[in-house]
């Protein structure tokens, strides 16, 4: 039996069973499940939660399903890395990388979600799934869906990355390329929900789908130890990671898993596409949308449904927003590349990249512990990078070509 | 007359239409219209304080009106008003 009681209006109040739902009846604003926290305590301990499985499952009593996971069975428990030479070079003491990059099955944040959205398809009964999205979203409804055994509808914008649309439709799902940008591509997924019986992971099935996100969070204070970082940092696209990463610390509080520090989250928009940082910067509580212009296709969302509780919870904690440009966005991608070895992709070089214009400002104490979050990876990116490298001359394969080449070279720092 | 699309979530609201006309010369002169003729649905648009409910997103011809001139962008008898709540993120 789990531990869910209800959904709730997350302005109103109002209580609804657990039915596929979009959003509050009243007032059309999200609906949030609520859990037992109390007949969770003593039950849901450090130990329970350790006995459990190598994926987002071992926080299976936080989330909202009722019988056995039916996807995801290797999705989460990605890697809290010790960033110690990227902390150096930023003049940091201590600094960790949540590294989603390497989630399975399709190397995005977006296997926690959708393992939770598509298990609760099944246990509502559709007969189909499917998806508005940027790109990373349709990639991992299309696998997680195929794991399942569903047919798939990804709705996505017309100008994808390649390394995206390749990715997503090996997995064999109805492909729908969408003349717009994501807020267009959105807009016409709800029309399609009212009409079509699908389960749409980030429509009807959304309030179970973003619980899959506090996993992210879950994560990060086991893996540091059963405590949290000062400060976390975010990329915004929806609004949907960051505050569940806060609910996920928040729960962890309140059962007594981990000691409150006050945690602080700060915000990172590229400046192509910044309505949530422009609002938290101007000290606003709500935000104007924005027509999208970045190389951060994944984080391209004008119209942020959930932007408000982004603006919220950066208050709430004592936070800050940043925005990265584009060339500061590819610089960062190189920059953790370099020093970590994680290639994300450009979602992720601008969070690094706000963090560290969050760390030069000051909002971030060099002396304080920091996690970035990165949720993506730049293998279905890369022509984000085209013209960064020079051409590199193939040579013979002879030992004195090779010798020329390393004499043509510059100063080597592994010369003797 | 300009048309009004309603969500399905609207629809018992307006005895269960998916479309309505209406007459008005700007968005907001169309909403308040269909607020008169249809109370309840009225009560679900507009918060207590009489602004548009911040969940609701309103376009015209598919184009967000807070990219136009708000509730005072100028609809013709040709021009498709949509009412659309708003949705996750992708």
């Amino acid at each position: 039996m789990s531990y869910v009681k209800c959904l709730r209006g997350k302005e109103s109040g109002i209580e609804y069973p657990i039915t596929p739902r979009t959003s509050c009846d009243l007032d059309f604003s999200p609906v949030e499940v609520v859990y037992d926290y109390e007949r969770m305590k003593g039950r849901v301990t450090r130990k329970s939660i350790e006995a459990g499985p190598q994926s987002l499952w071992r926080y299976k009593d936080l989330l909202p399903i009722e019988g056995e996971p039916k996807t995801g069975f290797h999705s989460g428990w990605t890697p809290l890395v010790r960033a110690n030479r990227l902390a150096a070079e930023l003049g940091l003491k201590e600094l960790y990388i949540k590294d989603d990059s390497g989630n399975r099955p399709s190397f995005s944040y977006k296997d926690r979600v959708v393992a939770v959205a598509i298990t609760k398809a099944l246990e509502f009964g559709f007969k189909a799934v499917g998806c508005a999205s940027t790109g990373n979203l349709a990639h991992s409804v299309a696998a997680h869906a195929a794991i399942a055994g569903l047919p798939s509808y990804v709705m996505v914008p017309y100008d994808l990355e390649e390394g995206k649309i390749v990715a997503m439709r090996v997995c064999g799902p109805n492909l729908v390329r969408i003349k717009g940008n994501y807020d267009d591509v959105n807009r016409l997924c709800s029309q399609i929900a009212d009409k079509y019986g699908w389960g749409l992971v980030n429509v009807n099935l959304r309030p179970f789908y973003t619980e899959g996100a506090k996993t992210h969070g879950h994560e990060i204070a086991e893996q540091l130890g059963w405590r949290l970082p000062k400060h976390t940092v975010l990329p915004v696209a929806g609004g949907t990671i960051l505050p569940k990463v806060h609910k996920g610390y928040q729960e962890f509080i309140q059962l007594g898993l981990v000691e409150d520090n006050q945690p602080v989250f700060h915000a990172a928009q590229a400046e192509g596409c910044c309505p949530v940082a422009k609002a938290i910067r101007e000290g606003k509580s709500d935000f104007k949308p924005q027509k999208p212009n970045t190389i951060a296709k994944s984080i391209a969302i004008g119209n942020p449904a959930d932007g408000q509780y982004v603006i919220q919870d950066i208050k709430k904690t004592g936070g800050f927003a940043a925005t990265a440009n584009d060339s500061e966005i590819i610089d960062a991608i190189q920059l953790l590349a370099k020093t970590e070895g994680i290639f994300t992709e450009p979602a992720g070089g601008t969070t690094l990249a706000c963090a560290i214009k969050l760390i030069n400002d000051g909002r971030i104490p060099r002396d304080e512990p920091v996690c970035i979050c990165i949720t993506g990876n730049g293998l279905k990116t890369i022509e984000a990078m085209n013209g960064r490298f020079p051409h590199v001359e193939p040579i013979e394969p002879r030992m004195d070509a090779f010798d020329a080449m390393m004499n043509s070279m510059p100063a080597r720092a592994d010369a003797n | 007359m300009p048309t009004v699309t309603i969500p399905a979530a609207l629809r018992p609201q307006v005895d269960g239409l998916s479309e309505i006309t209406v007459a008005g010369a700007s968005v907001g002169e169309l909403l308040l219209k269909l607020k008169d003729q249809y109370p309840a649905f009225g009560a679900k648009l507009y918060k207590a304080d009489g602004a548009l409910n911040r969940f609701v997103n309103v376009y015209v011809n598919n184009e967000d009106i807070r990219f136009m001139d708000d509730l005072d962008t100028q609809v013709t008898d040709r021009d498709e008003v949509a009412i659309i709540p708003a949705i996750a993120g992708g």
